[in-house]
Protein backbone atom coordinates (compact mmCIF):
# COMPACT_ATOMS: atom_id res chain seq x y z
CA UNK A 1 0.00 0.00 0.00
CA UNK A 2 2.83 2.63 0.87
CA UNK A 3 4.18 2.21 -2.85
CA UNK A 4 1.14 3.82 -4.21
CA UNK A 5 1.27 6.33 -1.21
CA UNK A 6 4.72 7.53 -2.96
CA UNK A 7 5.08 10.65 -4.44
CA UNK A 8 6.83 9.12 -7.81
CA UNK A 9 3.97 7.02 -8.86
CA UNK A 10 1.38 9.28 -10.31
CA UNK A 11 0.12 9.89 -13.49
CA UNK A 12 -0.55 12.83 -14.78
CA UNK A 13 -4.04 13.59 -13.97
CA UNK A 14 -3.19 12.15 -10.24
CA UNK A 15 -0.16 14.56 -9.95
CA UNK A 16 -2.28 18.17 -11.53
CA UNK A 17 -5.02 16.85 -9.18
CA UNK A 18 -2.31 16.89 -6.27
CA UNK A 19 -1.01 19.82 -7.33
CA UNK A 20 -3.90 21.89 -7.61
CA UNK A 21 -5.15 20.62 -4.36
CA UNK A 22 -1.97 21.15 -2.30
CA UNK A 23 -1.93 17.93 -1.16
CA UNK A 24 1.36 15.50 -1.75
CA UNK A 25 -0.29 12.45 -3.10
CA UNK A 26 -3.82 11.82 -4.95
CA UNK A 27 -5.25 8.18 -5.76
CA UNK A 28 -8.23 6.87 -7.05
CA UNK A 29 -11.42 7.75 -5.24
CA UNK A 30 -9.70 10.28 -3.08
CA UNK A 31 -11.70 13.71 -2.69
CA UNK A 32 -9.53 16.34 -3.29
CA UNK A 33 -10.77 19.95 -3.53
CA UNK A 34 -8.99 22.15 -6.33
CA UNK A 35 -8.45 25.44 -6.99
CA UNK A 36 -9.69 25.99 -10.65
CA UNK A 37 -7.23 28.36 -13.11
CA UNK A 38 -10.14 28.85 -15.92
CA UNK A 39 -14.18 28.04 -15.62
CA UNK A 40 -15.90 28.40 -19.00
CA UNK A 41 -19.57 28.43 -19.57
CA UNK A 42 -21.38 29.36 -23.16
CA UNK A 43 -24.85 30.45 -23.93
CA UNK A 44 -26.78 27.32 -23.00
CA UNK A 45 -25.12 26.63 -19.86
CA UNK A 46 -24.22 30.34 -18.59
CA UNK A 47 -27.50 31.92 -17.67
CA UNK A 48 -28.35 29.41 -15.34
CA UNK A 49 -24.84 29.50 -13.59
CA UNK A 50 -25.45 33.29 -13.43
CA UNK A 51 -28.42 32.29 -12.04
CA UNK A 52 -27.24 29.88 -9.41
CA UNK A 53 -24.08 32.36 -8.86
CA UNK A 54 -26.27 34.72 -7.78
CA UNK A 55 -28.69 33.09 -6.08
CA UNK A 56 -25.91 31.67 -3.67
CA UNK A 57 -25.42 35.28 -2.85
CA UNK A 58 -22.44 36.15 -5.20
CA UNK A 59 -22.01 39.56 -6.35
CA UNK A 60 -18.46 39.02 -7.44
CA UNK A 61 -17.05 36.31 -9.26
CA UNK A 62 -13.57 35.44 -7.85
CA UNK A 63 -11.35 36.59 -10.53
CA UNK A 64 -12.77 38.39 -13.45
CA UNK A 65 -9.51 37.33 -15.58
CA UNK A 66 -10.79 33.42 -15.16
CA UNK A 67 -14.30 33.27 -16.06
CA UNK A 68 -14.97 33.02 -19.78
CA UNK A 69 -18.09 33.07 -21.47
CA UNK A 70 -18.67 32.36 -24.79
CA UNK A 71 -21.56 32.36 -26.91
CA UNK A 72 -21.58 29.26 -29.57
CA UNK A 73 -24.59 27.51 -29.49
CA UNK A 74 -26.99 29.71 -30.33
CA UNK A 75 -25.23 31.96 -32.55
CA UNK A 76 -26.47 34.32 -34.20
CA UNK A 77 -29.67 34.27 -31.77
CA UNK A 78 -31.99 32.19 -33.82
CA UNK A 79 -34.84 33.15 -31.82
CA UNK A 80 -35.88 35.70 -28.94
CA UNK A 81 -35.42 33.05 -26.27
CA UNK A 82 -31.89 32.84 -27.34
CA UNK A 83 -31.34 36.54 -27.72
CA UNK A 84 -32.45 36.92 -23.96
CA UNK A 85 -30.03 34.08 -22.70
CA UNK A 86 -27.03 36.53 -24.85
CA UNK A 87 -28.70 39.20 -23.11
CA UNK A 88 -28.21 37.51 -19.93
CA UNK A 89 -24.65 36.30 -20.76
CA UNK A 90 -23.52 40.24 -22.07
CA UNK A 91 -24.84 41.95 -18.90
CA UNK A 92 -23.37 39.63 -16.53
CA UNK A 93 -19.74 40.20 -18.26
CA UNK A 94 -20.52 43.50 -18.29
CA UNK A 95 -21.17 43.94 -14.74
CA UNK A 96 -18.17 41.54 -13.83
CA UNK A 97 -16.03 42.94 -15.97
CA UNK A 98 -14.98 39.30 -17.58
CA UNK A 99 -11.78 39.89 -19.87
CA UNK A 100 -12.80 37.51 -21.72
CA UNK A 101 -16.23 37.16 -23.16
CA UNK A 102 -16.65 36.63 -26.66
CA UNK A 103 -20.07 38.01 -27.99
CA UNK A 104 -21.05 36.88 -31.21
CA UNK A 105 -18.64 37.73 -34.04
CA UNK A 106 -15.47 37.29 -31.73
CA UNK A 107 -14.50 33.78 -31.19
CA UNK A 108 -16.62 30.73 -32.36
CA UNK A 109 -17.15 27.07 -30.93
CA UNK A 110 -16.19 27.13 -27.07
CA UNK A 111 -13.21 24.59 -26.79
CA UNK A 112 -11.58 26.00 -29.68
CA UNK A 113 -11.81 29.68 -28.51
CA UNK A 114 -10.68 28.17 -25.48
CA UNK A 115 -7.49 26.03 -27.01
CA UNK A 116 -6.36 28.89 -29.23
CA UNK A 117 -6.33 31.84 -26.07
CA UNK A 118 -6.61 30.28 -23.01
CA UNK A 119 -5.30 26.19 -22.02
CA UNK A 120 -2.14 25.80 -20.60
CA UNK A 121 -1.03 22.78 -19.50
CA UNK A 122 -1.22 21.54 -16.00
CA UNK A 123 -4.27 23.63 -15.56
CA UNK A 124 -7.45 22.52 -14.16
CA UNK A 125 -10.30 24.08 -16.09
CA UNK A 126 -14.13 23.39 -15.46
CA UNK A 127 -16.50 23.94 -18.44
CA UNK A 128 -20.26 24.28 -18.28
CA UNK A 129 -20.42 21.72 -21.39
CA UNK A 130 -19.25 18.07 -21.52
CA UNK A 131 -16.60 18.19 -23.89
CA UNK A 132 -14.37 20.49 -22.02
CA UNK A 133 -12.71 16.81 -21.56
CA UNK A 134 -11.08 18.77 -25.11
CA UNK A 135 -8.52 20.48 -23.45
CA UNK A 136 -6.29 17.32 -21.98
CA UNK A 137 -4.70 17.34 -25.56
CA UNK A 138 -1.52 19.77 -23.96
CA UNK A 139 -1.76 17.74 -20.59
CA UNK A 140 -4.11 20.05 -18.54
CA UNK A 141 -6.77 18.55 -16.55
CA UNK A 142 -10.49 19.32 -17.83
CA UNK A 143 -13.88 18.25 -17.41
CA UNK A 144 -17.50 19.37 -18.10
CA UNK A 145 -19.78 20.13 -15.46
CA UNK A 146 -23.22 21.25 -14.79
CA UNK A 147 -24.48 24.74 -14.85
CA UNK A 148 -24.76 25.33 -10.90
CA UNK A 149 -21.29 23.84 -9.99
CA UNK A 150 -20.21 26.63 -12.68
CA UNK A 151 -21.95 29.35 -10.47
CA UNK A 152 -20.22 28.27 -7.41
CA UNK A 153 -17.19 28.27 -9.40
CA UNK A 154 -17.76 31.63 -10.35
CA UNK A 155 -17.85 32.24 -6.73
CA UNK A 156 -15.66 29.96 -5.06
CA UNK A 157 -12.43 29.48 -7.66
CA UNK A 158 -12.55 25.89 -6.04
CA UNK A 159 -14.42 22.48 -6.77
CA UNK A 160 -14.04 19.01 -5.05
CA UNK A 161 -13.26 15.87 -7.78
CA UNK A 162 -13.18 12.19 -7.07
CA UNK A 163 -9.39 11.22 -8.28
CA UNK A 164 -10.28 9.08 -11.03
CA UNK A 165 -9.03 5.87 -11.92
CA UNK A 166 -7.19 5.75 -15.05
CA UNK A 167 -7.34 3.51 -18.41
CA UNK A 168 -4.19 4.14 -20.66
CA UNK A 169 -4.86 3.75 -24.22
CA UNK A 170 -1.63 3.11 -26.35
CA UNK A 171 -1.58 3.43 -30.52
CA UNK A 172 1.46 2.14 -31.95
CA UNK A 173 2.06 2.31 -35.68
CA UNK A 174 0.93 4.97 -37.98
CA UNK A 175 -2.32 5.81 -39.25
CA UNK A 176 -2.98 6.09 -42.81
CA UNK A 177 -4.41 8.84 -44.42
CA UNK A 178 -7.06 9.43 -45.25
CA UNK A 179 -7.56 7.64 -41.67
CA UNK A 180 -7.87 10.12 -39.05
CA UNK A 181 -7.40 10.80 -35.44
CA UNK A 182 -11.63 10.72 -35.39
CA UNK A 183 -11.74 7.28 -37.28
CA UNK A 184 -8.99 6.41 -34.39
CA UNK A 185 -11.41 7.87 -31.03
CA UNK A 186 -14.61 5.95 -32.90
CA UNK A 187 -12.72 2.83 -32.92
CA UNK A 188 -11.74 2.88 -29.59
CA UNK A 189 -14.97 3.76 -28.41
CA UNK A 190 -17.08 1.15 -30.50
CA UNK A 191 -14.30 -1.12 -28.33
CA UNK A 192 -15.16 0.43 -24.59
CA UNK A 193 -18.68 0.85 -24.97
CA UNK A 194 -20.75 4.17 -24.48
CA UNK A 195 -20.20 3.86 -20.37
CA UNK A 196 -16.44 1.41 -21.03
CA UNK A 197 -14.62 4.55 -19.31
CA UNK A 198 -17.27 6.16 -16.75
CA UNK A 199 -15.49 8.26 -14.74
CA UNK A 200 -12.32 7.57 -15.59
CA UNK A 201 -9.32 9.30 -17.19
CA UNK A 202 -8.22 8.27 -20.46
CA UNK A 203 -4.78 9.02 -20.80
CA UNK A 204 -3.58 8.66 -24.67
CA UNK A 205 0.38 7.50 -25.67
CA UNK A 206 2.20 5.55 -27.91
CA UNK A 207 3.92 6.63 -31.05
CA UNK A 208 0.67 7.34 -33.33
CA UNK A 209 -0.33 9.94 -30.76
CA UNK A 210 3.31 11.03 -30.53
CA UNK A 211 2.74 11.72 -34.08
CA UNK A 212 -0.16 13.29 -34.10
CA UNK A 213 -0.47 17.71 -34.41
CA UNK A 214 -2.20 18.77 -31.28
CA UNK A 215 -5.34 19.27 -33.86
CA UNK A 216 -5.81 15.69 -33.47
CA UNK A 217 -5.30 15.49 -30.24
CA UNK A 218 -8.29 17.67 -29.38
CA UNK A 219 -10.12 15.38 -31.23
CA UNK A 220 -9.16 12.13 -29.39
CA UNK A 221 -9.37 13.77 -25.93
CA UNK A 222 -13.04 15.72 -27.13
CA UNK A 223 -14.84 12.37 -27.31
CA UNK A 224 -13.96 10.31 -24.29
CA UNK A 225 -16.70 11.87 -23.08
CA UNK A 226 -18.67 9.57 -25.20
CA UNK A 227 -17.55 6.65 -23.10
CA UNK A 228 -17.76 8.16 -19.93
CA UNK A 229 -14.84 9.48 -19.08
CA UNK A 230 -14.08 12.29 -17.06
CA UNK A 231 -10.86 13.91 -18.65
CA UNK A 232 -8.75 12.56 -21.41
CA UNK A 233 -5.16 13.28 -21.75
CA UNK A 234 -2.20 13.59 -23.46
CA UNK A 235 1.58 13.61 -22.63
CA UNK A 236 3.08 17.44 -23.39
CA UNK A 237 5.89 17.03 -25.64
CA UNK A 238 7.80 19.04 -28.34
CA UNK A 239 4.47 19.16 -30.01
CA UNK A 240 2.58 20.54 -27.28
CA UNK A 241 5.42 23.67 -26.91
CA UNK A 242 5.43 24.41 -30.17
CA UNK A 243 1.42 24.92 -30.54
CA UNK A 244 1.63 27.18 -27.70
CA UNK A 245 4.54 29.28 -28.75
CA UNK A 246 2.52 29.79 -31.99
CA UNK A 247 -0.81 30.76 -29.97
CA UNK A 248 1.24 33.14 -28.27
CA UNK A 249 0.31 30.72 -24.76
CA UNK A 250 3.64 31.90 -23.00
CA UNK A 251 4.81 30.87 -20.20
CA UNK A 252 3.71 27.52 -19.23
CA UNK A 253 4.96 24.73 -17.13
CA UNK A 254 4.71 21.19 -18.16
CA UNK A 255 3.40 18.39 -15.48
CA UNK A 256 4.67 14.44 -17.18
CA UNK A 257 2.99 11.55 -14.93
CA UNK A 258 5.87 9.39 -13.62
CA UNK A 259 7.16 6.84 -15.59
CA UNK A 260 5.80 3.69 -13.11
CA UNK A 261 2.05 5.28 -12.56
CA UNK A 262 -0.27 3.06 -12.04
CA UNK A 263 -3.39 2.48 -14.02
CA UNK A 264 -5.94 0.69 -13.49
CA UNK A 265 -5.81 -1.45 -17.46
CA UNK A 266 -3.25 -0.71 -20.18
CA UNK A 267 -4.75 -1.33 -23.77
CA UNK A 268 -2.97 -1.09 -27.13
CA UNK A 269 -4.41 -0.99 -30.77
CA UNK A 270 -2.43 -0.39 -33.73
CA UNK A 271 -3.04 2.61 -36.22
CA UNK A 272 -1.57 0.81 -38.99
CA UNK A 273 -4.40 -1.66 -39.53
CA UNK A 274 -7.83 1.18 -38.79
CA UNK A 275 -9.61 2.48 -41.55
CA UNK A 276 -12.25 4.59 -42.22
CA UNK A 277 -14.94 4.34 -40.09
CA UNK A 278 -18.50 5.65 -38.85
CA UNK A 279 -20.88 5.70 -35.97
CA UNK A 280 -24.27 4.40 -37.10
CA UNK A 281 -27.32 5.56 -35.58
CA UNK A 282 -28.54 5.92 -32.72
CA UNK A 283 -25.25 5.06 -30.58
CA UNK A 284 -21.87 6.57 -30.90
CA UNK A 285 -19.91 3.32 -29.89
CA UNK A 286 -21.99 1.12 -33.13
CA UNK A 287 -19.01 1.91 -35.42
CA UNK A 288 -18.51 0.31 -38.35
CA UNK A 289 -16.07 0.23 -40.96
CA UNK A 290 -17.35 2.70 -43.57
CA UNK A 291 -17.26 -0.17 -46.15
CA UNK A 292 -19.36 -2.25 -44.47
CA UNK A 293 -22.24 -0.55 -43.74
CA UNK A 294 -23.48 -0.64 -47.19
CA UNK A 295 -25.40 1.57 -49.15
CA UNK A 296 -26.84 5.41 -47.05
CA UNK A 297 -27.89 7.88 -49.09
CA UNK A 298 -26.91 11.07 -47.66
CA UNK A 299 -29.42 14.48 -48.16
CA UNK A 300 -27.10 16.48 -45.59
CA UNK A 301 -23.23 16.50 -45.28
CA UNK A 302 -21.67 18.64 -42.14
CA UNK A 303 -18.15 19.48 -41.22
CA UNK A 304 -17.40 21.57 -38.51
CA UNK A 305 -17.72 21.70 -34.42
CA UNK A 306 -15.82 21.32 -31.37
CA UNK A 307 -14.83 17.58 -32.79
CA UNK A 308 -13.35 18.50 -36.53
CA UNK A 309 -14.12 22.53 -37.24
CA UNK A 310 -10.16 23.05 -37.59
CA UNK A 311 -7.60 24.26 -39.68
CA UNK A 312 -6.57 21.32 -40.70
CA UNK A 313 -9.78 19.55 -41.09
CA UNK A 314 -11.13 22.00 -43.44
CA UNK A 315 -8.22 21.35 -45.70
CA UNK A 316 -8.65 17.48 -45.54
CA UNK A 317 -12.23 18.23 -46.88
CA UNK A 318 -11.31 21.28 -49.08
CA UNK A 319 -8.87 18.94 -50.95
CA UNK A 320 -11.77 16.40 -51.64
CA UNK A 321 -14.16 18.73 -52.43
CA UNK A 322 -11.46 20.71 -55.34
CA UNK A 323 -12.60 20.59 -58.44
CA UNK A 324 -15.66 18.95 -57.55
CA UNK A 325 -19.47 19.73 -56.53
CA UNK A 326 -21.96 18.90 -53.93
CA UNK A 327 -23.78 16.01 -55.28
CA UNK A 328 -27.21 17.20 -56.64
CA UNK A 329 -30.06 17.06 -54.13
CA UNK A 330 -27.17 17.25 -51.25
CA UNK A 331 -26.31 20.06 -49.05
CA UNK A 332 -23.41 20.21 -47.17
CA UNK A 333 -22.03 23.00 -44.69
CA UNK A 334 -19.26 23.86 -43.95
CA UNK A 335 -18.83 25.11 -40.30
CA UNK A 336 -15.22 26.45 -39.60
CA UNK A 337 -15.01 26.13 -35.38
CA UNK A 338 -13.36 29.72 -34.74
CA UNK A 339 -13.32 33.18 -36.10
CA UNK A 340 -9.44 32.33 -36.20
CA UNK A 341 -10.67 29.23 -38.64
CA UNK A 342 -12.42 30.84 -40.65
CA UNK A 343 -9.86 34.07 -41.68
CA UNK A 344 -7.31 31.55 -42.01
CA UNK A 345 -8.83 29.02 -44.53
CA UNK A 346 -10.04 31.91 -46.11
CA UNK A 347 -6.38 33.30 -46.21
CA UNK A 348 -5.45 29.95 -47.81
CA UNK A 349 -8.59 29.26 -50.48
CA UNK A 350 -10.47 27.10 -48.82
CA UNK A 351 -13.00 28.62 -48.59
CA UNK A 352 -13.32 29.64 -51.97
CA UNK A 353 -12.70 25.68 -52.81
CA UNK A 354 -15.81 25.22 -50.76
CA UNK A 355 -18.15 27.38 -52.33
CA UNK A 356 -16.87 26.74 -55.99
CA UNK A 357 -18.38 23.34 -54.93
CA UNK A 358 -21.27 24.40 -53.43
CA UNK A 359 -20.93 23.82 -49.64
CA UNK A 360 -22.80 26.49 -47.91
CA UNK A 361 -20.05 27.94 -45.27
CA UNK A 362 -21.94 28.89 -42.11
CA UNK A 363 -20.72 31.71 -39.69
CA UNK A 364 -18.27 29.85 -36.63
CA UNK A 365 -20.50 27.92 -34.10
CA UNK A 366 -22.51 24.92 -32.75
CA UNK A 367 -24.49 24.21 -35.53
CA UNK A 368 -26.46 21.27 -36.50
CA UNK A 369 -24.14 19.32 -34.29
CA UNK A 370 -26.32 21.14 -31.05
CA UNK A 371 -29.27 20.29 -33.00
CA UNK A 372 -30.70 23.91 -31.84
CA UNK A 373 -29.68 26.52 -34.43
CA UNK A 374 -29.72 25.90 -38.01
CA UNK A 375 -28.94 22.70 -40.23
CA UNK A 376 -31.54 20.28 -38.90
CA UNK A 377 -33.21 17.75 -40.66
CA UNK A 378 -36.36 16.25 -40.71
CA UNK A 379 -38.02 12.91 -40.60
CA UNK A 380 -36.06 10.11 -42.76
CA UNK A 381 -33.27 12.57 -43.53
CA UNK A 382 -29.62 11.72 -43.54
CA UNK A 383 -26.31 13.87 -42.26
CA UNK A 384 -23.07 12.81 -42.18
CA UNK A 385 -21.51 14.63 -39.74
CA UNK A 386 -17.71 14.91 -38.33
CA UNK A 387 -19.66 15.51 -35.08
CA UNK A 388 -19.56 13.75 -31.54
CA UNK A 389 -23.34 12.77 -31.46
CA UNK A 390 -25.84 10.76 -33.01
CA UNK A 391 -28.78 10.38 -30.54
CA UNK A 392 -32.14 10.05 -31.54
CA UNK A 393 -33.62 13.90 -32.26
CA UNK A 394 -29.73 15.51 -31.93
CA UNK A 395 -30.01 17.16 -34.94
CA UNK A 396 -33.59 17.64 -35.30
CA UNK A 397 -36.32 15.35 -36.12
CA UNK A 398 -36.28 11.92 -34.16
CA UNK A 399 -36.81 10.29 -37.16
CA UNK A 400 -34.08 11.28 -38.78
CA UNK A 401 -30.42 9.79 -38.48
CA UNK A 402 -26.62 11.26 -38.18
CA UNK A 403 -23.84 9.13 -39.10
CA UNK A 404 -20.74 10.16 -37.26
CA UNK A 405 -17.67 10.49 -39.95
CA UNK A 406 -14.01 12.23 -40.54
CA UNK A 407 -13.82 15.43 -42.62
CA UNK A 408 -12.70 12.75 -45.17
CA UNK A 409 -15.62 10.23 -45.08
CA UNK A 410 -17.80 13.48 -44.49
CA UNK A 411 -16.28 15.46 -47.53
CA UNK A 412 -16.21 11.65 -49.99
CA UNK A 413 -19.76 11.75 -48.86
CA UNK A 414 -21.05 15.10 -50.11
CA UNK A 415 -19.62 13.98 -53.58
CA UNK A 416 -20.92 10.80 -54.00
CA UNK A 417 -24.37 11.64 -52.17
CA UNK A 418 -23.82 8.50 -50.54
CA UNK A 419 -22.10 7.65 -47.25
CA UNK A 420 -18.70 6.94 -48.91
CA UNK A 421 -14.89 5.42 -48.03
CA UNK A 422 -13.18 8.41 -48.81
CA UNK A 423 -10.06 5.88 -50.21
CA UNK A 424 -12.59 5.87 -53.03
CA UNK A 425 -12.70 8.82 -54.21
CA UNK A 426 -8.45 8.78 -53.87
CA UNK A 427 -8.18 6.11 -56.14
CA UNK A 428 -10.26 7.84 -58.56
CA UNK A 429 -8.05 11.16 -58.60
CA UNK B 1 -30.19 11.81 8.23
CA UNK B 2 -32.16 9.69 6.54
CA UNK B 3 -33.99 9.80 3.12
CA UNK B 4 -36.82 7.59 1.85
CA UNK B 5 -38.91 7.59 -1.12
CA UNK B 6 -41.89 5.67 -1.88
CA UNK B 7 -43.41 5.28 -4.75
CA UNK B 8 -44.38 3.48 -8.21
CA UNK B 9 -42.01 3.34 -10.75
CA UNK B 10 -41.68 4.53 -14.42
CA UNK B 11 -39.35 2.04 -16.05
CA UNK B 12 -36.47 2.64 -19.36
CA UNK B 13 -33.49 0.80 -20.26
CA UNK B 14 -29.73 1.74 -20.78
CA UNK B 15 -28.05 4.69 -22.15
CA UNK B 16 -30.78 7.06 -21.68
CA UNK B 17 -29.27 10.28 -22.42
CA UNK B 18 -29.96 13.54 -21.50
CA UNK B 19 -30.82 14.66 -25.30
CA UNK B 20 -33.94 12.36 -25.17
CA UNK B 21 -34.10 13.49 -21.65
CA UNK B 22 -34.32 17.00 -22.76
CA UNK B 23 -34.19 17.42 -26.43
CA UNK B 24 -32.33 20.57 -27.69
CA UNK B 25 -34.49 22.92 -29.25
CA UNK B 26 -36.36 23.28 -25.65
CA UNK B 27 -32.79 24.24 -23.99
CA UNK B 28 -33.44 27.92 -24.70
CA UNK B 29 -36.53 27.82 -21.97
CA UNK B 30 -35.17 29.10 -18.59
CA UNK B 31 -38.35 28.81 -16.95
CA UNK B 32 -37.92 25.08 -15.11
CA UNK B 33 -41.69 24.36 -16.19
CA UNK B 34 -41.89 24.77 -19.72
CA UNK B 35 -38.66 22.53 -19.18
CA UNK B 36 -40.94 20.13 -17.60
CA UNK B 37 -43.09 19.63 -20.06
CA UNK B 38 -40.91 18.05 -22.35
CA UNK B 39 -39.03 15.85 -19.76
CA UNK B 40 -38.34 12.40 -22.04
CA UNK B 41 -39.98 13.67 -25.38
CA UNK B 42 -37.00 12.26 -26.93
CA UNK B 43 -37.69 8.51 -25.82
CA UNK B 44 -40.95 8.54 -24.36
CA UNK B 45 -44.53 10.62 -25.58
CA UNK B 46 -46.26 9.25 -22.28
CA UNK B 47 -43.77 9.87 -19.82
CA UNK B 48 -45.49 12.69 -18.37
CA UNK B 49 -48.63 11.29 -18.40
CA UNK B 50 -47.08 7.99 -16.74
CA UNK B 51 -45.74 10.38 -13.86
CA UNK B 52 -48.88 12.14 -12.78
CA UNK B 53 -48.63 8.92 -10.05
CA UNK B 54 -45.42 7.55 -10.74
CA UNK B 55 -42.21 9.27 -9.38
CA UNK B 56 -39.25 7.63 -9.51
CA UNK B 57 -37.36 6.22 -12.74
CA UNK B 58 -35.46 3.11 -12.88
CA UNK B 59 -33.25 2.64 -15.66
CA UNK B 60 -30.63 0.37 -16.61
CA UNK B 61 -26.66 1.30 -17.18
CA UNK B 62 -25.62 4.66 -17.88
CA UNK B 63 -28.10 7.04 -17.31
CA UNK B 64 -27.47 10.56 -18.24
CA UNK B 65 -24.91 10.28 -20.38
CA UNK B 66 -24.39 12.72 -23.22
CA UNK B 67 -24.25 16.38 -22.79
CA UNK B 68 -23.76 18.27 -19.38
CA UNK B 69 -26.82 20.31 -19.80
CA UNK B 70 -28.58 20.38 -16.18
CA UNK B 71 -31.74 21.36 -17.75
CA UNK B 72 -32.07 17.48 -17.96
CA UNK B 73 -32.22 16.89 -14.72
CA UNK B 74 -34.29 20.43 -13.74
CA UNK B 75 -36.71 18.92 -16.15
CA UNK B 76 -37.35 15.64 -14.81
CA UNK B 77 -37.55 16.91 -10.97
CA UNK B 78 -40.14 19.69 -12.12
CA UNK B 79 -42.13 16.89 -14.54
CA UNK B 80 -42.47 15.13 -11.03
CA UNK B 81 -40.07 12.87 -10.79
CA UNK B 82 -38.92 12.38 -7.04
CA UNK B 83 -35.93 9.71 -7.47
CA UNK B 84 -33.94 8.27 -10.45
CA UNK B 85 -32.33 4.87 -8.99
CA UNK B 86 -30.26 3.12 -11.93
CA UNK B 87 -28.00 0.56 -12.39
CA UNK B 88 -25.04 3.24 -13.10
CA UNK B 89 -25.32 6.82 -14.03
CA UNK B 90 -23.15 8.88 -16.37
CA UNK B 91 -20.90 11.23 -14.13
CA UNK B 92 -21.64 14.70 -15.69
CA UNK B 93 -25.38 13.54 -14.63
CA UNK B 94 -25.13 12.84 -11.40
CA UNK B 95 -23.30 14.99 -9.80
CA UNK B 96 -25.83 17.76 -11.73
CA UNK B 97 -29.10 16.19 -9.94
CA UNK B 98 -27.58 15.77 -6.89
CA UNK B 99 -26.61 19.94 -7.19
CA UNK B 100 -30.19 20.36 -8.56
CA UNK B 101 -31.64 18.27 -5.80
CA UNK B 102 -32.77 15.07 -7.34
CA UNK B 103 -32.06 12.47 -5.30
CA UNK B 104 -30.32 9.63 -7.27
CA UNK B 105 -29.36 5.99 -6.17
CA UNK B 106 -26.61 4.29 -8.08
CA UNK B 107 -28.16 0.33 -7.87
CA UNK B 108 -26.74 -2.59 -9.97
CA UNK B 109 -29.52 -4.85 -10.75
CA UNK B 110 -32.09 -2.58 -9.85
CA UNK B 111 -33.33 -2.83 -14.03
CA UNK B 112 -33.30 -6.67 -13.37
CA UNK B 113 -35.44 -6.37 -10.61
CA UNK B 114 -38.12 -3.71 -10.44
CA UNK B 115 -40.79 -4.16 -13.09
CA UNK B 116 -42.67 -0.92 -14.49
CA UNK B 117 -45.18 0.22 -12.77
CA UNK B 118 -43.67 -1.67 -9.28
CA UNK B 119 -44.16 -0.15 -6.12
CA UNK B 120 -40.82 0.85 -4.32
CA UNK B 121 -39.06 2.53 -1.40
CA UNK B 122 -36.14 3.49 -1.92
CA UNK B 123 -33.75 4.68 1.20
CA UNK B 124 -30.71 6.87 -0.45
CA UNK B 125 -28.71 6.89 3.02
CA UNK B 126 -28.66 3.14 3.46
CA UNK B 127 -28.81 2.63 -0.55
CA UNK B 128 -31.80 0.53 -0.53
CA UNK B 129 -34.43 -0.34 -2.77
CA UNK B 130 -37.26 -2.61 -1.45
CA UNK B 131 -39.30 -3.56 -4.52
CA UNK B 132 -42.85 -4.05 -2.43
CA UNK B 133 -44.52 -5.26 -5.44
CA UNK B 134 -42.02 -8.86 -5.56
CA UNK B 135 -40.38 -8.16 -2.01
CA UNK B 136 -37.27 -8.20 -3.25
CA UNK B 137 -34.59 -6.08 -1.48
CA UNK B 138 -31.46 -4.44 -3.48
CA UNK B 139 -28.55 -2.71 -2.02
CA UNK B 140 -27.11 0.07 -4.04
CA UNK B 141 -24.08 2.65 -2.99
CA UNK B 142 -24.78 4.44 0.19
CA UNK B 143 -25.20 7.86 0.07
CA UNK B 144 -22.30 9.91 2.64
CA UNK B 145 -24.65 12.49 4.68
CA UNK B 146 -23.21 15.83 3.09
CA UNK B 147 -24.10 14.19 0.04
CA UNK B 148 -27.71 13.58 1.19
CA UNK B 149 -27.87 17.41 2.44
CA UNK B 150 -27.10 18.43 -0.95
CA UNK B 151 -29.49 16.53 -2.75
CA UNK B 152 -32.53 17.39 -0.05
CA UNK B 153 -31.96 21.41 -0.84
CA UNK B 154 -29.54 21.92 -3.67
CA UNK B 155 -26.73 22.68 -3.96
CA UNK B 156 -27.39 26.49 -4.02
CA UNK B 157 -29.41 26.26 -0.53
CA UNK B 158 -26.79 24.42 0.44
CA UNK B 159 -23.95 26.85 -0.12
CA UNK B 160 -26.27 29.55 0.83
CA UNK B 161 -26.30 28.28 4.38
CA UNK B 162 -22.79 27.30 4.71
CA UNK B 163 -22.36 31.24 3.59
CA UNK B 164 -24.64 32.25 6.23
Amino acid sequence: MWARGRLTRMNITEKILAQASGVGNASPGDIVEARIDKVMANDITAPLAIEAFHQMGGTRVWDSKRVVLILDHLVPANDENAAELHRICREFALKEGLDNFYDVGRGGVCHQVMMENHVKPAEVIVGGDSHTCTYGAVGAFSTGIGSTEVGSVMLTGRLWFKVPRAVKVVINGKLKPPVAAKDLILYIIGQFGADGATYMTVEFNGPAVKAMGIHERMTLCNMVVEMGAKNGVVEPDDQTAAYLEKKGLSPYRFIHGDPDAVYEKTVEYDASTLEPVVAVPYRVDNVKPVRDVGEVPVDQVHIGSCTNGRLEDLRIAAKILEGRKVKKGVRALVIPASVDVYSQALEEGIIETFLKAEALVCNPACGPCYGGHLGLLTAGETCVATVNRNFVGRMGSRKARVFIASPATAAASAVTGKLTDPRILEAQT
Amino acid sequence: MSMKICGRVVKYGEDVNTDVIIPSKYLAFTNPHDLAKHAMEGLDDSFIEKVHDRKIVVAARNFGCGSSREQAPVALKYAGVEAVVADSFARIFYRNAVNIGLPVLECPGAAETVADGDEVEVDMGEGLVRDLSNGKVLHGNKTPGFLLKIMEKGLVQYIKEGRS
